[in-house]
């Protein structure tokens, strides 16, 4: 038998019923699309992490003080050294591999310009930051280079700071306060709107010595190292640790790359993905089992039409063959209308949030469409069987 | 052609046997036409069945052209009924969704015969029915006698040497029954050995050769 005569016949054996059909080809479509839409919700998940990650500088490492493992015991009773501008500045000069670091101190605090106020967070740090966090400056400049410069009065407001405190008119050489101490505004930052929960628009900086002092802080929060090249990243780590080690006499900091955060995140999110994908898979086996159930109505229905097929001699592996091309043909028209379905949603999802990289990957499109012909083939196996394994008199002769 | 030798048939229902055919022997000459009467229940259809490879003897043997058929496998009978016979039955099993032309081209569809040829042989088998007006119709638009006609020109289309008939007659009026029975002695003077099981006496008596069941046995030869 032809494999074009086979789909044939099973397009018009499935013709004749219409309603049992469609809603064959319905339950797999629901199965598919879902699949489809949840793989690309997850996935888009994942490039929106990664975006966001590379938006914030990309070759990071980042030293903070005390140990996240808690094996071993510390020395000196526990205590644990602070983290210095001296140890940034002997990172940025004595680690190879190392383009520039910025060390970061933090505090919320409230900014005052006359009668307004605005609470915010308060970053300490050096002029370098602007470059490791790829932030653009809008009007005025960034904090002052130089290490002489660290425990300077300067400010740059975030955008959405400066217009709320001056409503209109240009904060530039504008004293502000936080607390008891007075600022001088000598930038304002360029939107750049949130990313990774932070909102880069309301928030101030200061250099890092006098944000320590004002705060009360003996150590930084924490440093930020940007390495020549992503290569880079796993030595430089290496090579911190053991600087900070001889500084401190003591393994007392923690020191991450960038990409092992994010491929901390990123797996996470596959893992998401994977369990949605997962769930909806399910729906998949319903629709499967529906299929069969179809099926074997349908070679219940047609016995005298087996029993008609094998005297005119179709052979058994004929009969399977035209039975599970059926089930196949249900299961992949079921799989193509998911498909469309769920790229149409992801479409629509899209136009709504079109920040959102939702996408399916080209695998889950291909592994959508070969799933659904496996559906047939596997759920239809037993229907077939029946058919085939039908005697043929009694077929003909019970009606 | 055909050679049936102490063919037995025993069916098992449940702890008793029914023996449906007990010892029949017959041989059958190329090019004949026989018929085969008998009460109800006497055994026809299970002969017919056993003809026709959709069945197989429980004990004897069935010789087709020299063949002995209990040695073939599923798919060498399956094979066999393909180019070598052609089914007529009492309820005409036409496939409902299918038109006439359907209907004729299916025995060739799992023959492998390209699309084109077989809507021709199609024509030309529905055609020597005189059904060509007819061909796009489906069952349920065709008369008892025309679905039977449909069915003949099915049981024809592949040129098998034996045509057989289990009551072709039995769910037909006067008049469409005589039409269907000169389709089949057509067929039969062409060449085709033809076996007919009919209850009606008139229908029987057309063949030059009646053969008598009773209780799953042949009872005599006449004519
Ligand atoms: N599948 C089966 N299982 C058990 N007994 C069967 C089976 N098929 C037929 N028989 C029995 O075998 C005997 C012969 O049946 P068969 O159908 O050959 O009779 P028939 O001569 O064709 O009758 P009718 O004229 O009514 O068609 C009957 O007694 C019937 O009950
Ligand atoms: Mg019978």
């Amino acid at each position: 038998m032809r494999p074009g005569d086979l789909l044939g016949f099973a397009f018009a054996a499935l013709s004749g019923h219409r309603l049992r059909t469609g809603l064959s080809v319905a339950g797999v479509a629901v199965g598919i699309s879902a699949v489809v839409a949840l793989t690309a919700l997850g996935e888009g998940a994942r490039q929106y992490v990664v975006q966001e990650f590379t938006s914030l500088g990309s070759n990071l490492v980042i030293v903070m003080p005390g140990r996240v493992e808690t094996t071993g015991a510390m020395p000196y009773g526990g205590v644990t050294h602070d983290l210095t501008i001296e140890d940034a500045v002997a990172i940025e000069q004595r680690v190879a591999g190392v383009v520039r670091t910025a060390p970061v101190s933090v505090a919320t605090e409230t900014v005052r310009f006359g009668d307004r106020g605005r609470s915010v967070p308060i970053i300490g740090t050096s002029a370098d930051y602007r470059f490791v966090r790829q932030l653009q400056v809008a009007a005025g400049r960034f904090l002052p280079e130089g290490s002489s410069h660290l425990a300077g009065n300067e400010i740059v407001l975030g955008t959405k700071v400066a217009r709320e405190l001056f409503v209109g008119t240009s904060p530039l050489g504008k004293i502000v306060r936080v607390g008891p101490y007075r600022f001088r505004v000598v930038g304002v930052l360029a939107p750049k709107g949130r990313s990774l929960g932070f909102d880069f628009d309301d928030l101030v900086f200061i250099p890092v010595r006098t944000g320590m002092r004002i705060f009360n802080r003996s150590s930084l929060f924490r440093i930020l190292v940007e390495t020549s090249s992503t290569a880079e990243l796993a030595p430089v780590r290496r090579r911190v640790l053991a600087l900070l080690r001889e500084r401190h006499r003591a393994d007392d900091v923690t020191v991450v790359t960038q990409d092992a955060v994010l491929d901390a995140f990123s797996s996470i999110l596959a893992v998401l993905t994977l369990a949605l994908v997962g769930i909806a898979s399910v729906s998949l086996a319903v629709a499967g089992v529906g299929i069969m159930n179809v099926m074997l109505v349908s070679v219940a229905e047609r016995r005298p039409e087996i029993g008609l097929l094998k005297a005119v001699g179709a052979t058994d592996r004929q009969v399977l063959a035209a039975f599970l091309t059926e089930a196949v043909v249900l299961s992949s028209a079921g799989g193509l209308l998911g498909l469309l379905a769920g790229l149409g949603a992801i479409r629509a999802f899209v136009r709504i949030y079109p920040t959102f990289p939702a996408s399916p990957p080209p695998w889950a499109v291909a592994a959508a469409l070969g799933v659904s012909v496996l559906v047939g083939a596997v759920f239809g196996v037993v229907p077939a069987r029946r058919a085939t394994r039908l005697d043929p008199v009694a077929a003909l002769t019970r009606r | 052609m055909i050679r049936l030798e102490e063919v037995w048939r025993i069916y098992r229902v449940g702890e008793s046997e029914v023996q449906a055919l007990k010892g029949v022997s017959l041989e059958i000459r190329r090019g004949e036409h026989l018929s085969l009467m008998g009460p109800s229940g006497s055994g026809k259809s299970t002969l017919m069945h056993i003809l026709g490879c959709l069945d197989r003897p429980t004990r004897g043997r069935y010789l087709f052209e020299g063949r002995d058929v209990g040695t073939l496998s599923d798919e060498e009978r399956s094979l066999l009924r393909q180019r070598e016979i052609g089914f007529v039955f009492q309820f005409f099993h036409l496939l409902p969704r299918l038109d006439a032309l359907g209907n004729v081209e299916l025995p060739m569809l799992f023959a492998g015969i390209p699309r084109g040829e077989r809507r021709r042989r199609a024509r030309e088998a529905l055609d020597a029915v005189g059904l060509s007006d007819r061909l796009d119709h489906r069952p349920d638009q065709l008369s008892g006698g025309q679905r039977q006609r449909v069915a003949i020109a099915r049981a024809v289309v592949m040129e098998p040497s034996l045509l057989l008939a289990d009551e072709p007659t039995g769910n037909l009026d006067r008049s469409s029954a005589g039409e269907v029975m000169e389709l089949l002695e057509a067929l039969n003077r062409a060449g085709r050995t033809l076996v007919v099981v009919t209850h009606d006496p008139e229908v029987a008596s057309r063949a030059p050769r009646v053969v008598r069941m009773s209780d799953g046995e042949l009872l005599e030869e006449e004519g």
